[in-house]
């Protein structure tokens, strides 16, 4: 009954690197491939500050988040003990070097999550861990 | 895979520690079965003494509640007592406290019985009252005896002893202290700082009698007498008084003993293994923590013999753990090589440290400072331009500082004069005027980058049981980031910890996934010509297939700098701005600061950035601290279109490069000028644009000695004068301003790029990662460099002969994708097709 969405072959994906995958709604979400060929995906938001996982270093089956280098789990999107906190994982199909997402999960997880913002425009008196609770945009 | 079973006998703080470094690397290689003697789990010795004085419970202490034992599926029988090893069946036979036998079967033992207090061999110690001072039941009992009665003795006047004995006061006792040598801790303290220690006790309250030799303990029916056969009454008899060798008694209605401990080779010895000659020293063992006689049987903690010396504190005995661990789990990299010990009184209110030689010697020098009234006594023993040996009392703040440069061996020529007023006034940490730990408030911030307070830090410290640096920094996050407050955390885990916390060993492993140091790994990759990341990780012995976020970025630059043209830059081991070449915000946008020479720019360029501004819809633009001009916001699928709008070289501005070189106007405009520093400047940027080093790297060029450039907190420095140019290296303008070394005056422009090359490279070569030139001169000394560049003309040109090689056809990152290996699929964001 699932649907999936081919994305990209896994050979797209950077050994131990990520590639973001930007939904019609929502934030983007970041497939990883690691020294394996392992291939995990998250919703790209560090669940500390907002960060773009997609950019941080992969390792093993971990990636430390580019602003506060939080390490983060690929395969549970949790963050890695004494820190606290989880983003949302995403479904993965690999099908012959084929890359796919669940199009149902696409469509309806974290729908509620804002990036972080920055710059002139960016609101000052916005709460320091947003992230946990969902409020519409 | 049938597991392999792993026993431990004794359940005390450097066995548990051991199987806690187990666990962590390999969790699932033994069924392990502990047997401790006392009925409790795994507690914090060290922090008796804090309970006797009634400042922490019993619960506060404990470490390793049952429920970690049950977690780990450690099978643990307290109050059990092991009384035979069968080594040839390897079986261990125990025997609890009810009788009952209980057998286990080992394919390795480890041996973590730890020590028992030395009982004086005199008349009486078997009476009553009379005790040593080591675990929890002592702790009680005096605890009860407080309650009960009134004159306390304590036989020993070191550490313990008098731990025990200001415990006992402030539980309302009287409390004598009987020592046998003039001055109190003399294997800690010289004689001036035992004397001011022995007067602030005696003026809170305890009585000494030093030289005093204990001849018997006297029984209330008359036992311990001399002459007298001891106790045959049926009832035991508690003793009464204390009995010297001239005559003289003193009443006691209890006796600690603390007169030293002796390790528990009990079992060790019965069982046939080797203790040295008589078996007097501690169960012997080689490096891994093997016991000589039995491979199969480890040991670790004071009853374990290396080298000769059997240690009784708490961070070396973590080491030999981790050493044990390590062994255990068949890895068998770690070697422990012993370790330098330093001792901190736990009584509250008294503040002493003593670590390494502090007696000093013949061919020592000694810097004193006393001040007897105020209560304040330094020495500080130096012995070949280092320090050797430091013994404080009641100022006690630089204790860890001063440790650290025993340790680490650092020459100290060059902060002599400035070594007795503490870490404050070298300032090498930062934050002055923040160091004296002990003083703050606990709502005080100690860690200014991740907002820590020095409660929170102490909180996580007690109830966490945190002994380490790297322990405070995973639960707290304080001093994470900048690590400007170490030496603060430091000293916080010092009098929160108590005693000896657990030190950054002299060789600091590079992260989690290896052992190895910084210097080794650029040792390995330099002798063995190593030129890729996983040859690096397998000639280590990485425990990790590939690294992490630390040691990666780490080894990628060692390769890189060590064998340029022959080393492949692995762009996945960059921090995402060197992998983007761009510097990531806090909202995943990135900002663009493109090079302008020597901080000069034209109508065209601004033009053009104008024109991106525009077309780009960049949110901010501001000029920088270093003379470019920054465009923030830019969308991560800009920046190859912005970058090749503006048509301006990379500013390496996100990279552990070569950043800003920051000049005045200088001769060509300046009525002051004396020397042309804008073209100075512009020949270094050009010559040197594209150098990668350990760190980020800041030059500057002032045309005259007003020095408008501000060249003396930049790495390298240049000042033009009227005879020619001086030049200042080491200079830092960040976490803690440094103000740069003089180095040497040159006369022209081309030996201002040799010198400034010379160094850079020689920076590069030698650097750790992520060490800027402030903190590699502090380590390797600025004689090193003086040596390497001043005074060997041939080595300085080789060295700016490589770097100029190196360099030579570099790739501009924002222009020649290929060759500077970025990948531009990074730029590109996947879609979900319909």
């Amino acid at each position: 009954m699932s649907d999936w969405k081919a994305i990209c072959r896994v050979d797209d994906i950077p050994v131990l690197g990520a590639r973001r995958v930007e939904r019609p709604q929502g934030i983007a979400v970041a497939i990883f491939r690691n020294a394996q060929d392992q291939v995990f995906a998250l919703l790209d938001r560090c669940p500390h500050k907002g960060g773009p996982l997609s950019q941080g270093i992969v390792f093993g089956t971990s990636v430390a988040c580019p602003l506060h280098n939080w390490t983060i789990g690929l395969a549970d999107g949790c963050a890695q003990a004494p820190d606290v906190g989880c983003t949302v994982p995403f479904s993965v199909k690999v099908d012959a070097g084929e890359v796919s997402l669940n199009a149902a999960e696409l469509a309806s997880l974290a729908l509620d999550q804002t990036p972080p913002r920055a710059g002139p425009h960016a609101t000052t008196s916005a709460p320091t861990f947003e992230v946990q609770t969902p409020h519409s945009p | 895979m049938k597991k392999m079973k792993l026993v431990m006998v004794g359940n005390g703080m450097a066995g548990v520690r051991t199987l806690e470094e187990l666990l962590k690397i390999a969790p699932e290689l033994y069924d392990i079965t502990v047997f401790g003697a006392e009925p409790h789990p795994n507690y914090n010795r060290i922090l008796l003494s804090p309970v006797l004085a009634g400042e922490q419970t019993l619960d506060e202490i404990i470490l390793n509640p049952l429920d970690w034992y049950r977690d780990n599926r450690i099978t643990l029988h307290t109050g059990t007592k092991v009384v035979h090893i069968d080594r040839k069946r390897r079986i261990v036979l125990a025997v609890g406290a009810d009788g009952v036998e209980i057998e286990a079967e080992y394919d390795r033992l480890l041996m973590a019985t730890g020590s028992n207090p030395f009982m004086l061999p005199v008349p009486g110690k078997d009476l009553e009252g009379v005790i040593g001072y080591r675990d929890i039941a002592d702790t009680n009992a005096m605890i009860e005896a407080a309650t009960r009665y009134r004159h306390a003795v304590v036989i020993g006047g070191g550490l313990l002893g008098l731990e025990a004995a200001n415990g006992l006061m402030l539980r309302g006792m009287q409390v004598s202290v009987v020592h046998i040598m003039p001055s109190l801790m003399e294997r800690q303290l010289d004689d001036v700082a035992g004397k001011l220690l022995q007067k602030s006790l005696e003026d809170r309250g305890l009585t000494f009698l030093m030289g005093a030799q204990t001849q018997a303990l006297i029984g209330d029916k008359g036992e311990g007498k001399t002459g007298r056969a001891d106790g045959e009454a049926t009832t035991r008899s508690r003793v009464r008084a204390v009995q010297f060798k001239d005559g003289r008694e003193i009443p006691a209605d209890l006796v600690v003993m603390a007169a030293g401990i002796r390790p528990n080779t009990e079992l060790a010895i019965l069982c046939g293994l080797y203790c040295g000659d008589n078996n007097r020293s501690g169960l012997v063992v080689n490096d891994t923590m093997q016991t000589i006689t039995d491979p199969r049987i480890y040991a670790v903690g004071e009853c374990a013999a290396h080298r000769g010396t059997v240690y009784g504190l708490v961070a070396p005995l973590f080491e030999q753990g981790k050493v044990c661990a390590t062994h255990l789990a068949q890895f068998g990299i770690g070697r422990y090589l012993g370790s330098q010990t330093s001792t901190k009184l736990k009584v509250t209110g008294i503040d002493l440290f003593s670590a390494g030689n502090f007696t000093g010697g013949a061919d020592c020098e000694e810097i004193v400072m006393s001040d007897p009234y105020a209560g304040v006594y330094k020495k500080l023993v130096i012995q070949d331009d280092k320090l050797v040996g430091a013994c404080l009392y009641g100022d006690t703040v630089d204790g860890s500082w001063y440790f650290k440069l025993l340790r680490e061996g650092r020459k100290i020529a060059d902060i002599r004069d400035k070594l007795m007023f503490g870490e404050s006034n070298i300032g090498d940490t930062g934050h002055q005027g923040h160091s004296k730990a002990a003083a703050m408030a606990d709502a005080d911030e100690v860690c200014g980058c991740n907002g820590v307070t020095k409660g929170t830090i102490c909180k996580a410290i007690k109830e966490k049981g945190l002994f380490t640096l790297d322990e405070v920094r995973k639960h707290t996050k304080a001093s994470a980031s900048c690590g400007s407050c170490t030496g603060l955390v430091e000293q916080l885990l010092m009098f929160t910890a108590g005693g000896d916390y657990s030190k950054a060993p002299t060789k600091k492993a590079m992260c989690g996934c290896t052992d190895a140091s910084h210097q080794e790994a650029r040792d390995a990759i330099r002798h063995d010509k190593l030129l890729t990341i996983a040859s690096v990780f397998e000639r280590l012995n990485w425990r990790t297939p590939n690294g992490c976020a630390s040691c990666r970025p780490a080894i990628n630059y060692y390769l890189i700098s060590t064998w340029p043209k022959q080393a492949k830059d692995d762009p996945q081991s960059r921090f995402i701005n060197e992998r983007s070449h761009a510097n990531i915000q806090k909202d995943g946008t990135y900002s663009v600061i493109p090079r302008m020479w020597g901080g000069e720019t034209t109508a065209d360029e601004l033009r053009r950035i104008a024109d991106a501004v525009d077309k780009y819809k960049i949110p901010t633009v501001k000029v920088t601290g270093g003379q470019r001009i920054d465009l923030l916001g830019v969308k991560k699928e800009d920046l190859v279109n912005v970058w090749r709008d503006i048509g301006m070289p990379s500013g390496h501005a996100y990279a552990k490069a070569l950043r800003t070189v920051k000049t005045c106007v200088g001769s060509e405009w300046c009525r002051m000028g004396t020397q042309d520093s804008t073209q100075m400047g512009k020949d270094l940027e050009r010559a040197m644009w594209r150098m990668y080093a350990p760190h980020k790297v800041k030059f500057a060029v002032s045309g005259c000695p007003r020095n408008c450039a501000e060249a003396g907190i930049k790495d390298v420095g240049v000042i033009g004068v009227d005879s020619g140019w001086e030049m200042y290296i080491a200079g830092n303008g960040g976490i803690k301003t440094e103000v740069a070394h003089f180095f040497v005056k040159v006369k022209t422009a081309e030996e201002v790029l040799e010198y400034t090359g010379a160094f850079c490279e020689l920076y590069r070569q030698e650097g750790w990662y992520l060490e800027r030139t402030v903190h590699y001169v502090n380590r390797v000394g600025l004689d090193h460099v003086k040596k390497k560049i001043l005074d060997d003309s041939a080595g300085r040109k080789a060295l700016w002969a490589q770097l100029q090689a190196a360099l030579e056809g570099e790739p501009d990152p924002w222009f020649e994708f290929d060759k500077a290996a970025v990948d531009t699929r990074q730029f590109v964001a996947l879609g979900v097709s319909a």
